[in-house]
Protein backbone atom coordinates (compact mmCIF):
# COMPACT_ATOMS: atom_id res chain seq x y z
CA UNK A 1 0.00 0.00 0.00
CA UNK A 2 1.32 3.13 -0.92
CA UNK A 3 2.64 6.07 1.47
CA UNK A 4 0.05 7.77 3.55
CA UNK A 5 1.04 11.60 1.54
CA UNK A 6 0.65 9.90 -1.30
CA UNK A 7 -3.18 8.45 -0.74
CA UNK A 8 -4.07 12.26 1.02
CA UNK A 9 -2.70 13.77 -1.95
CA UNK A 10 -4.02 11.40 -4.39
CA UNK A 11 -8.09 12.19 -2.39
CA UNK A 12 -7.27 15.45 -2.75
CA UNK A 13 -6.60 15.62 -6.63
CA UNK A 14 -9.82 13.26 -7.10
CA UNK A 15 -12.03 15.22 -4.52
CA UNK A 16 -10.79 18.57 -6.30
CA UNK A 17 -11.56 16.90 -10.21
CA UNK A 18 -14.65 15.27 -8.82
CA UNK A 19 -15.33 19.24 -7.19
CA UNK A 20 -15.00 20.75 -10.78
CA UNK A 21 -17.23 17.86 -12.69
CA UNK A 22 -19.90 19.24 -10.60
CA UNK A 23 -19.75 22.59 -9.48
CA UNK A 24 -18.90 23.68 -13.21
CA UNK A 25 -22.85 23.52 -14.73
CA UNK A 26 -24.40 25.02 -12.11
CA UNK A 27 -21.90 27.88 -12.00
CA UNK A 28 -22.07 27.95 -15.98
CA UNK A 29 -25.97 27.78 -16.34
CA UNK A 30 -26.21 30.15 -13.53
CA UNK A 31 -25.64 32.79 -16.33
CA UNK A 32 -26.23 30.90 -19.87
CA UNK A 33 -29.37 29.14 -21.18
CA UNK A 34 -29.16 25.49 -22.52
CA UNK A 35 -30.43 25.62 -26.30
CA UNK A 36 -33.74 23.11 -26.22
CA UNK A 37 -31.47 20.98 -28.27
CA UNK A 38 -29.67 20.03 -25.12
CA UNK A 39 -32.41 20.41 -23.33
CA UNK A 40 -34.18 17.25 -24.96
CA UNK A 41 -31.25 15.33 -24.76
CA UNK A 42 -30.94 15.88 -21.01
CA UNK A 43 -34.08 14.63 -20.36
CA UNK A 44 -32.72 11.34 -20.65
CA UNK A 45 -30.15 11.47 -17.95
CA UNK A 46 -31.92 10.44 -15.22
CA UNK A 47 -33.23 7.01 -16.77
CA UNK A 48 -30.27 6.40 -19.14
CA UNK A 49 -27.50 6.87 -15.70
CA UNK A 50 -29.41 4.78 -13.23
CA UNK A 51 -30.05 1.90 -16.03
CA UNK A 52 -26.28 1.96 -17.05
CA UNK A 53 -24.92 1.97 -13.88
CA UNK A 54 -27.64 -1.18 -12.87
CA UNK A 55 -26.78 -3.17 -16.17
CA UNK A 56 -23.13 -2.48 -15.32
CA UNK A 57 -22.99 -4.40 -12.19
CA UNK A 58 -24.64 -7.43 -13.78
CA UNK A 59 -21.81 -8.11 -15.81
CA UNK A 60 -17.94 -9.13 -15.46
CA UNK A 61 -15.67 -7.05 -18.20
CA UNK A 62 -13.35 -9.27 -20.54
CA UNK A 63 -12.20 -6.72 -22.79
CA UNK A 64 -12.22 -8.43 -26.49
CA UNK A 65 -14.77 -10.99 -25.49
CA UNK A 66 -18.52 -11.01 -24.72
CA UNK A 67 -19.08 -10.09 -21.05
CA UNK A 68 -19.91 -12.71 -18.25
CA UNK A 69 -22.83 -12.66 -16.23
CA UNK A 70 -22.74 -11.82 -12.69
CA UNK A 71 -25.41 -14.02 -11.34
CA UNK A 72 -25.39 -13.01 -7.51
CA UNK A 73 -26.50 -9.42 -8.45
CA UNK A 74 -28.49 -10.52 -11.83
CA UNK A 75 -30.54 -13.03 -9.26
CA UNK A 76 -30.79 -10.36 -6.50
CA UNK A 77 -31.80 -7.91 -9.06
CA UNK A 78 -35.13 -9.51 -9.87
CA UNK A 79 -36.55 -9.57 -6.06
CA UNK A 80 -35.54 -5.81 -6.19
CA UNK A 81 -37.24 -4.83 -9.22
CA UNK A 82 -40.52 -6.67 -7.56
CA UNK A 83 -40.14 -4.78 -4.80
CA UNK A 84 -40.08 -1.52 -6.62
CA UNK A 85 -43.25 -2.54 -8.34
CA UNK A 86 -45.60 -3.59 -5.54
CA UNK A 87 -43.99 -1.27 -3.29
CA UNK A 88 -42.36 2.28 -4.69
CA UNK A 89 -40.43 2.65 -1.40
CA UNK A 90 -37.02 3.11 -1.48
CA UNK A 91 -36.78 2.01 2.11
CA UNK A 92 -38.11 -1.49 1.10
CA UNK A 93 -36.31 -1.85 -2.33
CA UNK A 94 -33.01 -1.14 -0.52
CA UNK A 95 -33.29 -4.10 1.57
CA UNK A 96 -34.72 -6.09 -0.43
CA UNK A 97 -31.78 -5.85 -2.28
CA UNK A 98 -29.59 -6.48 0.27
CA UNK A 99 -31.24 -8.97 1.97
CA UNK A 100 -31.59 -11.25 -1.36
CA UNK A 101 -28.18 -10.73 -2.11
CA UNK A 102 -26.97 -11.94 1.31
CA UNK A 103 -29.14 -14.89 0.99
CA UNK A 104 -27.93 -15.79 -2.23
CA UNK A 105 -24.37 -15.28 -0.63
CA UNK A 106 -25.47 -18.01 1.95
CA UNK A 107 -26.44 -20.23 -0.50
CA UNK A 108 -24.00 -20.57 -2.47
CA UNK A 109 -21.44 -20.92 0.28
CA UNK A 110 -23.75 -23.67 2.06
CA UNK B 1 -43.47 11.99 -1.90
CA UNK B 2 -45.03 14.99 -2.22
CA UNK B 3 -44.50 18.85 -3.90
CA UNK B 4 -43.73 20.25 -0.94
CA UNK B 5 -40.09 21.99 -0.95
CA UNK B 6 -39.49 22.57 2.78
CA UNK B 7 -36.32 20.92 4.97
CA UNK B 8 -38.37 18.88 6.88
CA UNK B 9 -40.33 17.13 4.25
CA UNK B 10 -36.95 16.29 2.43
CA UNK B 11 -35.93 14.72 6.11
CA UNK B 12 -38.68 12.68 5.26
CA UNK B 13 -38.06 11.88 1.74
CA UNK B 14 -34.30 11.36 1.93
CA UNK B 15 -34.59 8.75 4.68
CA UNK B 16 -35.34 6.12 2.37
CA UNK B 17 -31.99 6.37 0.90
CA UNK B 18 -29.87 6.65 3.88
CA UNK B 19 -30.23 2.93 4.37
CA UNK B 20 -28.65 2.20 0.83
CA UNK B 21 -25.54 4.71 1.26
CA UNK B 22 -25.63 3.35 4.59
CA UNK B 23 -24.72 -0.07 3.66
CA UNK B 24 -22.48 0.86 0.50
CA UNK B 25 -20.49 3.21 2.88
CA UNK B 26 -20.13 0.24 5.91
CA UNK B 27 -19.06 -1.60 2.48
CA UNK B 28 -16.41 0.64 1.53
CA UNK B 29 -15.10 1.23 4.78
CA UNK B 30 -14.79 -2.55 5.50
CA UNK B 31 -12.91 -3.25 1.76
CA UNK B 32 -10.92 0.00 2.03
CA UNK B 33 -9.87 -1.20 5.52
CA UNK B 34 -9.29 -5.02 4.45
CA UNK B 35 -7.08 -3.44 1.31
CA UNK B 36 -4.76 -1.64 4.12
CA UNK B 37 -5.68 1.49 4.41
CA UNK B 38 -6.30 3.26 7.99
CA UNK B 39 -9.45 4.78 9.31
CA UNK B 40 -7.87 8.08 8.99
CA UNK B 41 -7.59 7.53 4.83
CA UNK B 42 -10.82 6.02 4.27
CA UNK B 43 -12.63 8.50 6.20
CA UNK B 44 -10.94 11.14 4.83
CA UNK B 45 -11.66 9.49 0.92
CA UNK B 46 -15.09 9.91 2.07
CA UNK B 47 -14.58 13.66 3.10
CA UNK B 48 -12.90 15.08 1.06
CA UNK B 49 -13.18 12.93 -2.81
CA UNK B 50 -16.98 11.75 -1.98
CA UNK B 51 -17.14 9.95 -4.78
CA UNK B 52 -18.97 6.66 -4.34
CA UNK B 53 -18.07 3.82 -6.37
CA UNK B 54 -14.96 5.53 -7.75
CA UNK B 55 -14.01 5.43 -4.35
CA UNK B 56 -13.73 1.80 -4.95
CA UNK B 57 -11.62 2.06 -7.90
CA UNK B 58 -8.94 4.46 -6.05
CA UNK B 59 -8.57 1.83 -2.93
CA UNK B 60 -8.32 -1.08 -5.82
CA UNK B 61 -5.36 1.04 -8.21
CA UNK B 62 -3.99 2.04 -4.87
CA UNK B 63 -3.35 -1.63 -3.94
CA UNK B 64 -2.13 -2.34 -7.87
CA UNK B 65 0.15 0.60 -7.60
CA UNK B 66 -0.97 3.19 -9.95
CA UNK B 67 0.34 6.52 -10.26
CA UNK B 68 -1.60 9.85 -8.72
CA UNK B 69 -2.22 10.28 -12.52
CA UNK B 70 -3.64 7.19 -13.51
CA UNK B 71 -5.99 7.19 -10.30
CA UNK B 72 -7.06 11.02 -10.91
CA UNK B 73 -8.03 10.70 -14.59
CA UNK B 74 -9.71 7.61 -13.95
CA UNK B 75 -11.83 8.97 -11.03
CA UNK B 76 -12.52 11.99 -13.47
CA UNK B 77 -13.79 9.72 -16.36
CA UNK B 78 -15.98 7.77 -13.68
CA UNK B 79 -17.43 10.68 -12.55
CA UNK B 80 -17.51 13.00 -15.58
CA UNK B 81 -21.34 12.03 -15.80
CA UNK B 82 -21.90 14.18 -12.51
CA UNK B 83 -21.17 17.03 -15.71
CA UNK B 84 -24.53 15.36 -17.52
CA UNK B 85 -26.18 15.48 -14.27
CA UNK B 86 -25.08 18.73 -13.01
CA UNK B 87 -26.58 20.13 -16.34
CA UNK B 88 -29.42 18.57 -16.19
CA UNK B 89 -30.78 19.20 -12.15
CA UNK B 90 -28.71 23.41 -12.36
CA UNK B 91 -31.62 25.20 -14.12
CA UNK B 92 -34.20 23.36 -11.25
CA UNK B 93 -32.41 26.02 -9.18
CA UNK B 94 -30.80 28.43 -11.28
CA UNK B 95 -33.13 31.29 -9.22
CA UNK B 96 -31.45 30.66 -6.08
CA UNK B 97 -27.93 32.67 -5.28
CA UNK B 98 -24.61 31.86 -7.15
CA UNK B 99 -23.18 30.55 -3.64
CA UNK B 100 -26.14 28.55 -2.84
CA UNK B 101 -25.60 26.95 -6.87
CA UNK B 102 -22.46 26.20 -6.24
CA UNK B 103 -22.99 24.48 -2.58
CA UNK B 104 -25.57 22.27 -4.08
CA UNK B 105 -23.23 21.56 -7.17
CA UNK B 106 -20.18 20.48 -4.53
CA UNK B 107 -22.70 17.79 -2.37
CA UNK B 108 -24.57 16.53 -5.56
CA UNK B 109 -24.57 12.50 -5.98
CA UNK B 110 -26.27 10.30 -8.21
CA UNK B 111 -28.97 9.40 -5.47
CA UNK B 112 -29.72 13.16 -4.82
CA UNK B 113 -29.68 13.72 -8.50
CA UNK B 114 -32.45 11.20 -9.25
CA UNK B 115 -34.29 12.06 -5.96
CA UNK B 116 -34.25 15.71 -7.37
CA UNK B 117 -35.32 14.73 -10.77
CA UNK B 118 -38.11 12.56 -9.01
CA UNK B 119 -39.26 15.76 -6.70
CA UNK B 120 -39.49 18.03 -9.66
CA UNK B 121 -41.93 15.54 -11.05
CA UNK B 122 -44.18 16.58 -8.34
CA UNK B 123 -43.13 20.36 -8.28
CA UNK B 124 -43.57 21.66 -11.77
CA UNK B 125 -39.80 21.80 -12.29
CA UNK B 126 -38.53 24.14 -9.56
CA UNK B 127 -36.72 23.18 -6.76
CA UNK B 128 -35.09 25.41 -3.92
CA UNK B 129 -31.74 25.38 -1.75
CA UNK B 130 -33.34 24.27 1.24
CA UNK B 131 -34.89 21.42 -0.03
CA UNK B 132 -31.99 20.11 -1.85
CA UNK B 133 -29.14 21.16 0.71
CA UNK B 134 -30.75 18.83 2.76
CA UNK B 135 -31.27 15.92 1.06
CA UNK B 136 -27.23 16.55 -0.03
CA UNK B 137 -25.88 17.06 3.73
CA UNK B 138 -28.36 14.03 5.29
CA UNK B 139 -26.39 12.09 2.51
CA UNK B 140 -23.02 13.38 2.88
CA UNK B 141 -23.03 13.03 6.98
CA UNK B 142 -24.40 9.16 6.67
CA UNK B 143 -21.68 8.53 3.75
CA UNK B 144 -18.81 10.23 5.87
CA UNK B 145 -19.77 9.00 9.09
CA UNK B 146 -20.60 4.91 7.63
CA UNK B 147 -17.61 4.98 5.81
CA UNK B 148 -15.57 5.11 9.42
CA UNK B 149 -17.87 2.92 11.01
CA UNK B 150 -17.14 0.22 8.52
CA UNK B 151 -13.03 0.98 8.33
CA UNK B 152 -13.24 0.78 12.45
CA UNK B 153 -15.58 -2.59 12.25
CA UNK B 154 -13.46 -3.65 8.78
CA UNK B 155 -10.51 -4.82 10.95
CA UNK B 156 -12.85 -7.38 12.38
CA UNK B 157 -14.72 -8.56 9.42
CA UNK B 158 -12.84 -11.00 6.52
CA UNK B 159 -15.54 -11.40 3.88
CA UNK B 160 -17.71 -8.46 3.19
CA UNK B 161 -19.53 -9.27 -0.15
CA UNK B 162 -21.58 -12.30 1.85
CA UNK B 163 -23.33 -10.00 3.84
CA UNK B 164 -25.19 -8.47 0.56
CA UNK B 165 -23.75 -4.60 1.61
CA UNK B 166 -22.25 -4.59 -1.70
CA UNK B 167 -25.98 -4.90 -3.54
CA UNK B 168 -27.35 -1.71 -1.72
CA UNK B 169 -25.86 0.97 -4.12
CA UNK B 170 -27.66 -1.00 -6.82
CA UNK B 171 -30.74 -1.72 -5.44
CA UNK B 172 -31.01 2.24 -5.17
CA UNK B 173 -30.24 2.64 -8.61
CA UNK B 174 -33.17 -0.01 -9.60
CA UNK B 175 -35.82 1.92 -7.28
CA UNK B 176 -34.63 5.36 -8.31
CA UNK B 177 -35.06 4.17 -12.03
CA UNK B 178 -38.31 2.53 -11.60
CA UNK B 179 -39.54 5.69 -9.55
CA UNK B 180 -38.24 8.02 -11.96
CA UNK B 181 -39.91 6.15 -15.12
CA UNK B 182 -43.34 6.21 -13.06
CA UNK B 183 -43.20 9.78 -12.28
CA UNK B 184 -41.34 11.13 -15.11
CA UNK B 185 -45.00 12.49 -17.30
CA UNK B 186 -42.61 14.30 -19.83
CA UNK B 187 -41.65 11.22 -21.67
CA UNK B 188 -44.09 8.64 -22.95
CA UNK B 189 -43.59 5.10 -21.06
CA UNK B 190 -42.69 3.45 -24.15
CA UNK B 191 -40.12 5.92 -25.06
CA UNK B 192 -38.85 5.32 -21.35
CA UNK B 193 -38.35 1.38 -22.26
CA UNK B 194 -37.05 1.31 -25.57
CA UNK B 195 -34.10 4.06 -23.92
CA UNK B 196 -33.63 1.57 -21.21
CA UNK B 197 -33.21 -1.40 -22.90
CA UNK B 198 -31.02 0.49 -25.89
CA UNK B 199 -28.87 1.36 -22.28
CA UNK B 200 -28.70 -2.69 -21.70
CA UNK B 201 -28.12 -3.45 -25.48
CA UNK B 202 -25.22 -0.52 -25.39
CA UNK B 203 -23.70 -1.42 -22.12
CA UNK B 204 -23.28 -5.40 -23.17
CA UNK B 205 -21.59 -4.32 -26.22
CA UNK B 206 -19.54 -1.60 -24.54
CA UNK B 207 -17.88 -3.70 -22.45
CA UNK B 208 -16.54 -5.83 -25.16
CA UNK B 209 -14.65 -3.28 -26.23
CA UNK B 210 -14.87 -0.17 -23.91
CA UNK B 211 -12.42 0.50 -20.83
CA UNK B 212 -14.88 0.20 -18.01
CA UNK B 213 -13.80 4.03 -16.65
CA UNK B 214 -15.24 5.40 -19.86
CA UNK B 215 -18.09 3.11 -20.37
CA UNK B 216 -21.21 4.36 -18.64
CA UNK B 217 -19.92 8.17 -19.68
CA UNK B 218 -20.31 6.55 -23.46
CA UNK B 219 -23.30 4.65 -23.11
CA UNK B 220 -25.23 7.91 -21.26
CA UNK B 221 -24.01 10.12 -24.10
CA UNK B 222 -25.41 7.79 -27.00
CA UNK B 223 -28.26 6.91 -25.19
CA UNK B 224 -29.42 10.14 -24.71
CA UNK B 225 -28.74 10.82 -28.19
CA UNK B 226 -30.37 7.60 -29.68
CA UNK B 227 -33.31 8.57 -27.30
CA UNK B 228 -33.75 12.38 -28.92
CA UNK B 229 -33.42 10.77 -32.39
CA UNK B 230 -36.21 8.17 -31.30
CA UNK B 231 -38.72 11.00 -29.82
CA UNK B 232 -38.44 12.85 -33.04
CA UNK B 233 -38.63 10.27 -35.28
CA UNK B 234 -42.03 8.24 -33.63
CA UNK B 235 -43.31 10.33 -30.72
Amino acid sequence: MPSFNFILTTIIMCGLVTFISRVAPFVLLKRFQLPAKVVDLLSFVPIVIMSALWFESLFHQNIGHLPSLDYPNLLASLPTVISAILTKSLVIIVIVGIASLALIQFLALN
Amino acid sequence: MNNELKATVAVRETLPTVFGYLGIGLAFGIVARAAGINSLLVTLTSLITYAGSAQFIMVGMFATGNSILAITLSVFLVNARMILMSMTVAPLVKHESLIKNVILGTLLTDESFALAMNKSNLTNRQLNFSWFNTVNLISYATWVCSSLIGALVGSYIQDPEKYGLSFALIAMFIGLLYLQIINDRALPLLLQAIVVLLVFGLVFVGLIFIPSQLLILLVTILSCILGVVIKNAFF
